[in-house]
């Protein structure tokens, strides 16, 4: 096991394309560290770079203590777990299991002694002698894991290893993977492009756009306090509203205006963030989570309320998703068109309803969870209880997170 | 019963009965084509098997006794033994030397792109467009020079020759559709180039190797072309050759021909019947994926 630093890493394709840009990342030893970030912003690349599959254009690369930029795959002591398996299609299980090890001139006993544990571990001694045509989709990603598990390496490398798998299983899946990382605490490097993943496996989750890394922090971080409107509106499910208001300061304290409702800023905010006063009179970008909404009649902590009309009502049971418009046109940043193209591109992600709302026009679409024993219907008023505490405020025009450490660490 | 099922139940019936006829056509018409087919075989195979004199009295019956002299004489007093042996020599050899050269070849082709890369496969496949036949006067004077003529292992090297550009075609599509995955997946694993070759990539090929070899095999033990005009000595001659030959010693002796047909027609059935599987596999690979 051994943490992997990367250092100022580039990937300039020919053609002058750069698919990663000045990447720092150091990865802990045993850390389970997700790459995250819409299709095409450079985490693949990024994580084969890792593996030796593709050069390193500048900057360097180290596992354990070792700069292993020349290194070729097979002496960087990595296991990686591909999207599609990538299993012998000739070669049995047991086979495909045995195979790096033999390459590897390890001793016949010890292959086959790890080859069962691998195989004991995840449920596929049954399967052993068959080949991979004749397994399910889930026994081919175990056996992919498998294939990994058996090596013992320094770290593992896994491109979107669950998504060819349908959504039951994927779920499964995941929560094995965490399993296996608390037992065999190897450092893992996680490529995904689904948020609810990286959330649920990460130690840590690193946010890509275009090549650039914008944030890594731990997932309740991430959640809570993202740097820039792009991890915002990336992580968490449904998507944080967002919405241009104005920040005005009267004698008692500030106040959010935006269409025809208002919001409180709390005054321990302010405190929190001494930035936000240098916008008083200002426009600034307001992010509210749905799930700091919720139905005023049952609300536990009511700071702010807003009077919206709901237009549609998702019941999930657990909860209830309102979907309203807001007056105010929705918001027009780099950030924000990122995400929506992102929303538009994988039909599968259950996020971006909104966008997608024929009726919505010029306006604001909003998404509020709420509790599920509010009797809210679509096209009926609702009064919604805001955590104002929990509110995102954003710089109108660079897009980042007033008074975030990080900003106010780069501005200094 | 329901008035509903009373009312489908003859239609169904009909349309059941439509099919069946489609059905028996299809097989009435694939039968016959297969008797058109085999006929010739099967009066060969049993005419090998009778006396002269009975062939000339009734030429389409059946054998009274069977007669396996008929192999016995032509084997040995025709020589197809030496014929066939020639055939086999030739016909292996370019098989294995051509196909070994093709599959190399479509490997770098297939799996990387190099300066030039593009401009080598073209070279290699306008050897599929060119009949090399037309190329026999050039073929002949360098085999001249060259000391190949009259020489079995100069007619190897023109048969490997002439497959390659088939072979390259074929096994540089097979390998192009072999996912990328797999190379990077076992150079992870600790592959070399060799073992990436030999391991992973040769065996997920078979399919298309056993095509190609086939059709190759097919095509040299029946070429009648280069035998005839780079090879002199009646020892040397392959079975096509031979047969010509044969046909002007025991033109008038039909059941020594018969035999020696069956001789030359035998090892491609076989072959055939043995490889089938593996060809098909090779046509329709990726059909079901």
């Amino acid at each position: 096991m051994a943490k992997i630093v990367l250092e100022n890493v580039d990937k300039v394709y020919s053609g002058g394309v750069k698919a990663v840009d000045n990447l720092n990342l150091e990865i802990a030893d045993g850390e389970f560290m997700v790459l995250v970030g819409p299709s095409g912003c450079g985490k693949s690349t990024a994580l084969r770079m890792i593996a030796g599959l593709e050069e390193i254009s500048d900057g360097t690369l180290s596992i354990g203590d070792k700069v292993v930029n020349d290194l070729p795959p097979k002496n960087r002591d990595i296991a990686m777990v591909f999207q599609n398996y990538a299993l012998y299609p000739h070669m049995t299980v047991e086979q495909n299991l045995a195979f790096g090890l033999k390459l590897r001139k390890t001793p016949k006993p010890e292959i086959e002694r790890r080859v069962k544990e691998a195989a004991a571990m995840l449920g596929l001694e049954p399967y052993l002698k068959r080949k991979p045509a004749a397994l399910s989709g889930g026994q081919r990603q175990r056996v992919a894991m498998g294939r990994a598990i058996v090596r013992e390496p320094q770290a593992f490398l896994m491109d979107e290893p669950l998504s060819n798998l349908d959504a039951k299983l994927r779920v499964q899946m995941r929560a094995s993977l965490n399993q296996l990382h608390e037992r065999l605490g190897v450092t893992t490097v996680y490529v995904t492009h689904d948020q609810i993943e990286a959330m649920t496996l990460g130690d840590r989750v690193a946010v890509l756009r275009d090549g650039r890394l914008q944030q890594v922090d731990t997932p309740k971080n991430l959640f809570d306090h993202p740097v820039n409107l792009f991890v915002a509106g990336f992580i968490g499910s449904p998507a944080m509203n967002f919405v241009t208001a104005a920040l005005t300061e009267n004698g008692t304290g500030a106040t959010l205006k935006f269409a025809d409702h208002t919001l409180p800023v709390p005054a321990e905010t302010l405190e929190e963030r001494p930035a936000l006063r240098d916008y008083f009179g200002r426009e600034i970008v307001l992010g509210i989570r749905p799930s700091d909404f919720d139905d005023a009649e049952m609300a536990a902590h009511n700071s702010g309320t807003m009077e919206v009309v709901a237009d549609v009502t998702e019941e999930l049971g657990t909860e209830i998703n309102v979907i309203f418009t807001v007056d105010a046109p929705p918001l027009e940043h780099e950030d924000a068109a990122a995400l929506a193209a992102d929303a538009a591109g994988d039909g599968d992600d259950e996020d971006g309803v909104g966008a997608g709302l024929p009726l919505a026009r010029d306006k604001s679409v909003f998404t509020a969870r709420v509790n599920p024993r509010s009797v809210v219907r679509p096209g009926q008023p609702i009064t919604l209880a805001v955590d104002t505490r929990q509110l995102h405020y954003f710089d109108k025009v660079s897009g980042l997170a007033i008074g975030h450490p990080a900003n106010v660490a780069a501005k200094a | 019963m329901s008035a509903e099922a009373s009312v489908a139940g003859p239609r169904r019936a009909r349309r059941g009965a439509g099919a069946a006829l489609g059905g028996v056509a299809a097989r009435v018409l694939l039968w016959g084509y297969a008797a058109v087919a085999l006929a010739p075989l099967v009066l060969m195979a049993v005419s090998s098997l009778r006396p002269e004199a009975e062939l000339r009295a009734d030429p389409l019956g059946l054998p009274t006794i069977p007669e396996f002299g008929n192999y016995a004489r032509a084997w040995t007093e025709a020589d197809f033994g030496g014929y066939f042996a020639n055939s086999v020599f030739v016909t292996v050899t370019a098989v294995l030397l051509g196909t070994a050269v093709s599959v190399l070849a479509a490997y770098a082709l297939g799996r990387y792109t190099f300066p030039g890369s593009g401009l080598l496969l073209i070279y290699l496949l306008a050897g599929l467009m060119i009949p090399i036949r037309l190329g026999i006067v050039p073929v002949f004077y360098l085999f001249d020079m060259l000391g190949l003529l009259d020489s079995l292992w100069g007619l190897v090297l023109v048969y490997a020759a002439s497959g390659v550009p088939f072979g390259v075609f074929v096994l540089t599509a097979f390998f192009r559709q072999l996912p990328a995955g797999l190379a990077e997946a076992a150079r992870i694993d600790g592959a070399g180039e060799f073992r990436l070759f030999g391991q992973i990539m040769l065996p997920l090929v078979r399919p298309a190797l056993a095509t190609v070899m086939l059709f190759q095999f097919i095509q040299l033990w029946n070429d009648f072309f280069f035998p005839l005009v780079l090879i002199r000595d009646q020892d040397r001659y392959t079975l096509p050759v031979g047969l010509t030959a044969f046909f002007t010693e025991y033109g008038l002796n039909q059941s020594l021909l018969y035999a020696g047909l069956v001789i030359t027609t035998l090892p491609l059935v076989l072959l055939f019947l043995l490889a089938t599987r593996q060809v098909v596999d090779g046509l329709t690979a990726g059909v079901n994926r």
